[in-house]
């Protein structure tokens, strides 16, 4: 499997996310720069990291959307490319239209990083295939704008289509995400967006490992 | 509208840049003739204090800043310490507290910007970043504001920049009503062979400016800093600049990308008094002269005039000495990165600092004398007064262990500041292994299987007023505790003395007398001063702050398998009280929340059995004999086995004997002390050990259910819950607003 790592000024979990893979792979991943308009060939897997892409000014990651490569991601994924979007890549799946909704403020109103309880509520899918259905995990979240928003109709399609990957358990919502929602696939199930870190829970040094399925099964690996 | 380079110099203009009737003397005898317009303000931006550090110059040279470990001491943008395998530490600390005061967001944003900016400036990638904070009383009307403001502002820049806040303080007291303090600190790491520094080298380089444009705010910032407030304070807020952690994010990426090619040959960052500052520094140290065209600075205002250009302190920009070969390759890289490079001037021969503006010459000054002929002052200062005979016995028990407890827990100083840091990303990087909530914040080497670094800040205000010589040890003595509990050594340490009015002989006391506790202890514990800030005229109205000397220290942890945290212990282990019984009640948080006084000595620091009670902490956490480890400080032994058991979810019986007053046993803040835990089969052998290292001991009861219980000569009987209530309930209380408060009072 070939992770290639899309890189925006202002991202600054590129380098947690790069080394989550090489620490669970073994391989050094591919980076990928912003003006590129093509993912390089034999890709598996196309991760678009956290941070604060152009300083996040404008609406959080609306600018780093319209970027070229984030074109080039939408056709990796139309190809059936695995897509990965954490935080602000959450963040800019959906302004770039690949995931339905939007996220806004906090509900605090304010920046939140500590660790979250979240549901596995569908373990069917390449990403969560080495979680158990139902099981619960720790994960850290660390952002502004994590409130996940969508009409009603969406989300009842969502819900409907058992699209709701990951669900904040146990009253840890951080931000107050309709439907307690910490991330969501594509229909087709290969683009997946969420708001929490799994990449800063991969090793006991890290306090845990929770994160460390996702990776596992986004890269084909065989569980430890 | 643009500034004329030919107004004329008033005794009122020249005294509206804080420069005093003799020191502008010293100018005139200097150049030999009027300055321009521009060049009162280079001059004025030099030579305040908060540039020139002329009042505290002659104190700070006492302090001890060498030591094996050390690679670059003060002088540097930061300092830079050995942490082995080739890498080196590199940090500082740095207030920006006026700024934070008038506009509390930008201020403190600005602040961890500009420290930030010292780090990366030699090379380094910053890693861990803490700020001490210190606001006024709760009640006053301001304070909320300020901390809302403040914490979203230092918030606001580090998480957006990226680097992780694993450690600070926040303390409430009225005498920081009319000035906060923000103190911020960076460390970053780097290859000990890749250190850059503001040095320029070689007649007629290219000066290259890089990061982003200049404007006009921020135009006399660093004079600001060097006054008093008074009523006009509002006026100054155009003085506040305003930060762009993006611009910043993207300097850091070019310089590191640039600094890797080689084509750096010096560089140094634009803080205070911005261009005219770094440019002066860098020809002054290399002995070389500068010229500067001014046309060629990237603006994003209008028909700026010189002095405005020089004396802006805009944020996120850099200037550096280019090897010519390389000016293209440096040009792309920072083109890639979306920011600014242009060639602004060249070194040159003649020692002279040149600035010119729209084909005219509005500078010409000699470069050295700038820095070096800055004023310097022996200051009158007097004996601060000290507590001789005062009877500790006069502190009375309270009438309830439990109550006490909980207000203390529940107390402003003491409660849990939970609600500041987890509004920092206390996790980018990946290598946090301690976040703040312990005694020192903990970040792996990246790269290295084993190494980490650990980092404290510290200082108790009230007892460095109380006796500022005692203080200032006991400040230093306390952040080096904290960094060896964790089981780190301690390598070396920051210094941001924040102080009133430097022409008021008593503060100047405060200073003279803090200063030379803190040169004493850092050579009794072989903890060295390599960087640090001096901010003075903390004042407003006349009423000085706290004397407020922050001390921040780095250690290295050589294998973090064997570090210690607080709340790692088990059911069943043994509780000891390594350094010995409470018995100081002076200046306790005990006297202050339970019985309103604040009278009293602080506790004296033995910094002989400071550094043998710590070795032997950091050498039983290194053998892995210790479960969970914290150090005594605020609130004395009751307060800190309470914040273990909160942190871990379990309970302690703490057996209180018959022999000691139990309130001076449980609350008072004796120092050199921790309490550790240890698996109850190794109790004997800690036991014995202490012994042998001369180290006072105590086991003093068993990690035990879900209940802080104190038995024996008195009883108390406390659950976590309640515990936790009272602790985390404060501060997110208090920031709700009375709107919450008053709507808790009415639930059930």
């Amino acid at each position: 499997m070939k992770t290639a790592i899309v890189l925006l000024p202002g991202l600054n979990r590129d380098r947690d996310m790069i080394s989550a893979i090489r620490t669970i792979s073994g391989q050094e991943p591919l980076t990928v720069w912003q003006t590129e308009t093509e993912i390089p060939a034999g890709v598996d897997l196309v991760i678009v990291p956290g941070g604060f892409s152009f300083g996040d000014y404008l609406r959080c990651g609306a600018i780093g959307a319209r970027m070229p490569v984030m074109r080039a991601v939408a056709d990796a994924a139309g190809r059936g490319v695995r897509v990965l979007g954490v935080c602000n890549g959450f963040q800019m799946l959906l302004e770039a239209g690949l995931l339905p909704g939007v996220l806004m403020r906090n509900a605090s109103l304010n920046f939140v990083c500590r660790s979250v309880k979240l549901e596995v509520t569908n373990a069917d899918t390449v990403f969560t295939r080495r979680y158990r259905q139902g099981q619960m995990i720790d994960c850290p979240v660390a952002h502004h704008d994590g409130n996940y928003f969508a009409d009603a109709e969406t989300l009842a399609r969502l819900k409907g289509e058992n699209r709701v990957v990951f669900r904040y358990a146990d009253g840890t919502n951080p931000n107050g995400s309709a439907d307690d929602i910490a991330g969501i696939v594509n229909a087709e199930g290969n683009v997946l967006g969420m708001m929490p870190h799994p990449e800063n829970l991969i090793e006991d040094a890290h306090g845990g490992t929770d994160g460390r399925p996702l990776f596992e099964g986004a890269l084909d690996l065989v569980a430890a | 509208m643009t500034i004329s380079n030919t107004i004329a110099i008033t005794p009122e203009l020249i005294e509206a840049h804080g420069l005093k009737p003799d020191e502008y003397d010293r100018i005139l005898e200097l150049i030999g003739r009027e300055p321009s317009f521009t060049e009162l303000g280079i001059f004025s931006a030099m030579w305040n204090e908060h540039c020139s550090y002329k009042s505290s110059k002659k104190w700070l040279r006492t302090l001890p800043t060498e030591g094996p470990q050390v690679i670059h001491g003060p002088g540097e943008n930061a300092g830079v310490v050995d942490i082995g395998d080739g890498q080196c530490v590199v940090f500082k600390m740095e207030s920006h507290n006026h700024p934070s005061y008038i506009e509390p967001y930008q201020g403190a944003a600005t602040g961890v910007g500009g420290i930030l900016r010292d780090v990366f400036t030699m090379g380094a990638r910053p890693v861990a970043a803490m700020n001490a904070l210190r606001f006024g009383e709760p009640d006053h009307p301001k304070t909320r504001h300020l901390v809302a403001g403040v914490v979203s502002g230092v918030g606001g820049y580090g998480n957006a920049f990226g680097v992780p806040t694993v450690g600070g303080e926040v303390e409430f007291d009225a005498r920081y009503n009319g000035n906060c303090l923000v103190n911020a600190f960076a460390a970053g790491i780097a290859d000990t062979d890749k250190i850059f520094l503001s040095k320029a080298e070689g007649v007629g380089l290219p000066i290259v400016y890089l990061g982003a444009k200049t404007g006009r705010d921020g135009v006399g910032g660093a004079t600001m800093a060097s006054a008093e407030f008074d009523d006009t304070i509002e006026e100054k807020r155009p003085t506040v600049q305003v930060g762009d952690p993006f611009t910043e994010k993207c300097l850091l990426e070019a310089c590191l990308e640039l600094m890797a090619t080689g084509a750096v040959i010096a560089i140094q960052d634009m803080g205070a008094a911005g261009l005219t500052c770094s440019a002066v520094e860098m020809g002054a140290k290399g002995d070389l002269g500068v010229e500067l065209d001014l046309d060629r600075v990237p603006v994003r205002e209008e028909r700026m005039s010189a002095y405005e250009m020089m004396l802006s302190e805009s944020q996120e920009r850099m200037l550096m000495v280019l090897d010519p070969a390389r000016e293209a390759e440096a040009e792309a890289i920072f083109e890639k990165w979306g920011l600014d490079f242009a060639i602004v001037g060249k070194t040159t021969d003649d020692l002279r600092f040149r600035v010119l503006h729209q084909g005219e010459e509005v500078a010409n000054l000699p470069i050295k004398e700038l820095g070096d002929e800055a004023p310097e002052y022996d200051r009158p200062w007097v004996e601060p007064g000290i507590y001789h005979d005062w009877d500790p016995a006069s502190v009375p028990a309270p009438d309830d262990y439990a109550d006490a407890l909980l207000a203390m827990l529940g107390s402003p100083n003491l409660s849990s500041r939970r609600w500041v840091w987890e509004q920092y990303d206390t996790l980018i990087g990946a290598n946090t292994l301690a976040i703040p909530g312990g005694d020192a914040g903990v970040v792996r080497v990246d790269g290295h299987a084993t190494k980490a670094l650990a980092f404290s800040s510290d200082v108790t205000p009230r007892y460095v007023e109380a006796d500022p010589y005692e203080g200032g040890k006991q400040a230093v003595a306390e952040c080096w505790r904290n960094i060896t509990a964790t089981g780190a050594e301690p390598l070396a340490a920051t210094d941001n003395l924040n102080f009133g009015n430097p022409e008021r002989p008593e503060i100047m006391g405060q200073f003279v007398k803090a200063i030379e506790g803190i040169g004493e202890a850092c050579s009794a514990l072989g903890f060295p001063i390599v960087s640090g800030n001096v901010s003075l005229y903390n004042e407003t109205h006349g009423e000085a702050i706290l004397p407020t000397p922050t001390i921040a220290g780095v250690g290295l942890i050589h294998d973090w398998a064997h570090m210690a945290r607080i709340g790692t212990m088990n059911e069943g282990d043994a509780v000891f009280v390594l350094g010995g019984d409470g018995t100081h009640l002076g200046q306790s948080a005990y006297g202050r929340v339970v019985h309103g006084r604040a009278d009293g000595p602080p506790p004296p620091v033995d910094l002989y059995q400071e550094k043998r009670n710590g070795d032997f902490v950091r050498s039983a956490i290194q053998n892995g004999q210790v479960t969970a480890c914290h150090d005594v400080s605020d609130g004395g032994l009751a307060i800190a086995l309470a914040e273990m058991c909160m942190t871990a979810k379990r309970g302690m019986t703490i057996e209180v004997g018959e022999t000691q007053a139990a309130h001076a046993l449980l609350f008072g803040e004796d120092q050199g002390r921790y309490v550790v835990t240890v698996g109850a089969p190794d109790a004997n052998f800690l036991s014995l050990n202490a012994e042998g290292a001369g180290v006072p001991f105590r086991r003093i009861g068993t990690v035990a259910g879900d209940r802080f219980l104190l038995t024996g000569a008195i009883s108390a009987s406390i659950s976590l819950a309640q515990m936790e209530r009272a602790h985390e309930g404060w501060l997110p209380g208090y920031m709700a607003g009375p709107a919450r408060a008053a709507a808790e009072q009415e639930m059930p």
